[in-house]
């Protein structure tokens, strides 16, 4: 028998694993083949690894090959084998190949990777442990083993990727790992290059789709209709019928606004943007722009809410600024800060409070949190050894010196963490250091400083972690740094800088020094509270009422979900600790990063000039959010979101229901007499919007921005198929079936405009203001679909909403911001994925292939020369190649054409 | 046709007279059995094979090596990719590979009848059922295969007898 396998292919691990055991029963030979030879005669794919039987017939599943080797050996099967075999098959393999193709092909990591096949894994985890047994049917390795061990082993080789909860998965694996054959298979298949040997198969493979989460693509998905029970439908049509009675009385506006025992008390908090710089649509989307959604969204479900922010404004970069600009480190704040609150009213974010962190209020707080420290003994005192620049006379901090990671080798990383690897970085780690400034290589001095006690407080931070994270709403990476970052074990952190811009250390021979900024910036949230008003503590000492939200990119999460924590902890003062902590994955522009300095992407000033409504921005940048992966800005993309979601879609529907009253019925809302189809459509935009609303508790923004969408697209098939137009001209039934869809229709848009109102506030005001929605119903979000338009209703005079984004506006706008040049920019490894190009360039590509097409047949048909035909057709599989790369696709190697 | 009520199907045409109850699992109502003795069954073939064995028709399992493996092999493509697939695409492809695997096959295995050939006739049912005349002509080995199997004495059971032309309409497609 011939045995088939191609180098990087993970069927090669347990099937080499295996073949041991046929060994003497059976001549065995190996053949190395490519990853794209079609070695099974009948199968139009590649499939390897395959076996050759002697008789001539093939085995193309890599569980059958091992079942064979088994068999050959005399084992027999049995009902627990096949029950995991089955479950490798169907469970298993759709996670782990979409997981080993994030982390090979895309170069993914952490919960990107882990999370798609955390439940299998802890599926196998509890079968070992339940049945207290080492393996998995037994006390001996079997084919189950083998077979598992072999799909598991790509990922499983990183400890990373094995979670420390699983211990009985682990010593499974690491038993298996040290046997000989599964040694001797590793060694051939990995070749020691680590997980990196699958590359070159693995890229050539299509991306498979995970069957869950799909979630995660740019588009939408098709939808597929739910079934509906009757039961559902019933529900349904009663609440509608209720209508606005039914909506709960509107909670009296309180000032300023304080937690109310009995009632949910929501307290919101955005990432403090750093005051020297202009923020970017990255940050904006981050932080601020996410937690504006989600206080909205708090807000018309009438819980109490306080969403606050603020510019933290300390620090040497502050300083350095000034002088760079001749200025007082104050007034930099002074005008930044003016920027910032500018931006952010622009973008319409709803805060109640934008403050700033250099106040009194800051030093008195941070200084007492401090002294509680001290005095139990938190914190500790070292030596320091800093970088000086001589030349600039000054110790150099965190942001200030630039140089190599001694991590990952980026040229980039700056004093106190690398933006490439994330990891955190000890400014004289650093491999060829360099004054920002002045460009001169620093100088390494020892300094005194105070350190806080991690390791101390390390048990009570776990503590209070196991009672946090379970069933809380803490994202998925938010989960997996502090997880990382307890698992490396906690180290004192230094609190203290050599500089003068921020708040003073209260301690005899520190007084030329002051906390550094992650220290206190976190406590930043508090002091503009206590600004705001003078009963601060009902908010921040009172964990048993409040429900925080932080919101923030993800490189914010130690200091808001550990250092913090720590403080607050060790400070022993019943601190309102983060209940849930959600954190967002970067956002690119274009292909590259955004970079002021390169003067790459989009900043928050420069988005006003565009001419493009805050609405759009919005609304686009919702719709792109780094939820559960990075994701990137792209001017195509946009135009293509806006003309088609907005314009097309949401747009098109509510304007034709608001059109339909305005015209047919003399702006009146029609009688409704509902059918089963109308109460059908009743009960799926019900359960969208409960869909809708299950996403929003969980802040899944992006995604419940979808459910928005769903409901219109429903709207739009309705009005389409229900031709009211038709039927105002028809007898008296049809008449009334169009006033029916028409108040049907009208009354959808009145609950789109509420449930988008946390997306694209102005839109949703001037939709409620063209239907005249009355005023209870525009400030509630009721968990179900109410009639809020009743017959005889009078709306107002209905306009369009949105305005299409041309092509040639959009091109200008690319290279005004300079998406062009981003390629000069580096590219993170992380992301070779291939580029592909713009949907208007695959439209081109599309058409010409079709025309070329059209050429080809219409010579053959000719029975033209035959020369000439050869050369279309050469030019016409040009341009296939030419789209297949335009949309990434893996190009098909050309197949002769058989002839009967 | 649900997992459940398949492998009630099977239970008949293996001459088991006591019926087993199967629960369904998760999202893919995947099937599970509660046996007497032991654990519970999950996962359609597995229960199948199980159910073969308390028939005592342990043949229909295979008799050689190469037979089991070719068994359990087919029985993992029916869960994989005939329940799988999702699009007409994946559908073709399927049926192609089938057709060129059965060019000189009687049965899955060759020459022996066995539970892989009562599988995927059951999973194969509903896709069958919607072909063209042009398609089964297109695919005739499986039109060849699939005919021989729901004739098959205690096979077809309740479904519905698919109807394949003996003469060849489109002689000259290709």
């Amino acid at each position: 028998m011939r045995l088939f396998v191609s180098p990087g292919s993970p069927g090669s691990l347990p099937v080499l694993a295996a073949a041991g055991r046929a060994r003497g029963r059976a001549e065995l030979l190996i053949s190395t083949v490519g990853p794209e030879e079609c070695v099974v005669p009948f199968l139009a794919r590649p499939k390897v690894p395959a076996l050759q039987l002697d008789g001539g017939n093939y085995l193309f599943s890599t569980s059958a090959i091992c079942r064979y080797f088994f068999l050959l050996s005399g084992w027999e099967q049995d009902d627990l084998t096949n029950q995991w075999l089955e479950w490798e098959a169907t469970e298993l393999q759709p996670v782990l190949s979409a997981a080993l193709y994030y982390l090979v092909v895309q170069g993914k990591k952490g919960e990107d990777v882990l999370g798609p096949v955390r439940r299998a894994l802890t599926h196998v985890d509890q079968s070992l442990s339940r049945q207290n047994s080492p393996f998995l049917t037994g006390e001996t390795e079997s084919l189950a083993d083998i077979v598992l061990w072999g799909a598991l082993y790509p990922l499983l080789q990183d400890p990373a990727y094995l979670p420390d909860e699983l211990g009985a998965l682990r010593s499974w694996f690491q038993t298996l790992s040290t046997q000989e054959p599964c040694q001797r298979a590793a060694e051939t298949v990995l070749k020691q290059q680590g997980i990196l040997a699958l590359r070159p198969y693995l890229q050539k493979q299509p991306q498979p789709s995970p069957p869950e989460d799909k979630a995660v693509s740019n588009e939408p998905e098709e939808e597929e209709l739910a079934t509906l029970s009757e039961e559902e439908i019933a529900v349904a049509v009663t609440a509608w019928e209720k209508g606005l009675e039914s909506l709960p009385p509107r909670r009296p506006q309180q000032n300023p606004v304080l937690p109310v025992a009995g009632e949910r008390n929501v307290l919101i908090t955005s990432a403090l943007p750093y005051v020297n710089n202009v923020p970017h649509l990255g940050n904006i989307i981050g932080c601020v722009l996410s937690a504006d959604v989600f206080a909205r969204y708090s807000r018309l479900r009438q819980w109490n809410t306080l969403y606050l922010c603020g510019t933290d404004e300390y620090g040497t970069a502050t300083e350095t600024k000034a002088m760079e600009e001749g200025l007082t480190p104050q007034e930099i704040c002074d005008k930044y800060h003016i920027i910032h609150a500018d931006i952010y009213r622009w973008f319409n974010i709803s805060f109640d409070i934008f403050g700033r962190t250099t106040t009194p209020q800051q030093t008195k707080i941070t200084q007492d949190i401090f002294q509680r420290l001290l005095s139990r003994g938190f914190v500790l005192q070292d030596t320091v050894e800093q970088l000086r620049c001589e030349r600039c006379a000054r110790f150099l901090a965190d942001r200030f010196v630039e140089g190599v990671c001694p991590f990952c080798g980026y040229e980039e990383a700056r004093g106190d963490q690398c933006d490439k690897c994330g990891k955190l970085i000890n400014a004289i780690e650093l491999k060829k250091p360099q004054c920002k400034v002045c460009r001169s290589s620093p100088v390494v001095k020892s300094s005194q400083h105070l350190f806080l006690d991690l390791p101390k407080l390390e048990e009570r931070l776990e503590e209070w972690l196991g009672k946090t994270l379970p069933g809380s709403d803490w994202t998925p990476n938010a989960r997996f740094i502090i997880r990382s970052w307890l698992r490396d074990g906690l180290k004192p952190r230094c609190i203290t800088r050599d500089l003068k811009w921020g708040t003073p250390v209260p301690l005899e021979g520190f007084e030329d020094k002051v906390f550094y900024v992650w220290f206190d910036a976190t406590i930043g949230y508090l002091s503009i509270t206590a600004n705001y008003t003078d009963q601060w503590e009902r908010w921040w000492k009172n964990p048993e009422q409040v429900d925080l939200y932080q919101f923030m990119a993800k490189d914010n999460v130690p200091f808001h979900g550990l250092v913090f924590p720590c403080s607050a902890l060790g400070a022993e003062d019943n601190y309102t600790l983060v209940k849930h902590l959600i954190a967002t994955e970067y956002l690119n522009y274009e292909d590259g990063k955004f970079s002021k300095s390169r003067g790459v992407g989009v900043f928050g000033d420069m988005a006003q000039d565009t001419g493009i409504p805050a609405d759009i921005w919005r609304f686009y940048l919702l719709y792109i959010r780094p939820e559960g992966q990075d994701s990137a800005f792209s001017w195509t993309d946009m135009l293509l979101k806006n003309n088609s979601e907005l314009l097309n879609n949401l747009g098109n529907f509510i304007n034709r229901a608001g059109m339909f009253v305005s015209k047919f019925f003399g702006g009146c809302v029609p009688e409704m007499v509902l059918t089963s189809d109308d109460r059908r459509l009743l009960a799926h935009v019900t359960l969208e919007l409960q869909h809708y609303h299950q996403l929003l508790e969980k802040a899944r923004i992006r995604d419940a921005l979808r459910s928005i969408l769903t409901i219109s697209r429903h709207g739009n098939q309705y009005i389409q198929v229900n031709e009211p137009w038709k039927r105002i001209k028809g007898d008296e039934a049809d008449r009334q079936r169009a006033g029916t869809v028409t108040g049907m229709a009208v009354n959808v848009a009145a609950l789109l405009s509420v449930m988008l109102q946390p997306y694209m506030p102005t839109v949703s005001a001037s939709i409620q203001a063209q239907l005249q929605l009355p005023p209870p119903a525009c400030s509630v979000l009721p968990t179900n679909f109410l009639c809020t338009l009743p017959a005889g209703h009078q709306i107002g005079t209905v306009s369009p909403l949105f305005q299409k984004l041309e092509n040639d506006q959009i091109e200008s706008l690319r290279q005004r911001f300079g998406g062009g040049q981003a390629k000069a920019s580096p590219k993170p490894a992380a992301e070779e994925t291939r580029k592909t190009a713009g949907p208007q360039e695959i439209q081109t590509l599309l058409e010409e292939v079709t025309k070329q097409g059209n050429l080809v047949r219409e010579l053959k048909a000719q029975k033209a020369d035959k020369n000439q035909v050869a050369a279309e057709v050469t030019k016409l599989l040009d341009l296939k190649k030419q789209l297949a790369l335009a949309e990434g696709k893996p190009l098909e190697t050309p197949k002769g054409k058989k002839k009967k | 046709m649900a997992a459940a009520a398949e492998l009630t199907l099977l239970e008949k045409s293996l001459g088991l007279s006591k019926g087993n109850k199967y629960s369904a699992q998760g999202e893919r109502q995947i099937p599970v059995l509660q046996t007497n003795n032991g654990p519970s069954l999950t996962g359609l073939t597995t229960i199948a094979t199980h159910l073969v064995k308390q028939a005592n028709k342990e043949y229909l399992l295979g008799s050689t090596a190469e037979e089991k493996a070719i068994v359990q092999q087919w029985l993992e493509y029916r869960v994989t990719r005939v329940d799988g697939q999702s699009t007409k695409e994946d559908l073709r492809t399927l049926l192609k590979d089938l057709n060129s695997y059965l060019e000189d096959k009687v049965y899955l295995t060759g020459h022996n009848f066995t539970l892989a050939d009562i599988l995927l006739y059951y999973g194969l049912h509903r896709f069958i059922v919607d072909l063209t005349v042009q398609e089964k002509e297109k695919y005739l080995n499986v039109s060849r295969w699939f005919c021989h199997i729901q004739h098959y004495p205690g096979i077809r059971q309740h479904l519905s007898s698919v109807v394949f032309i003996k003469n060849r309409l489109y002689t000259n497609s290709h």
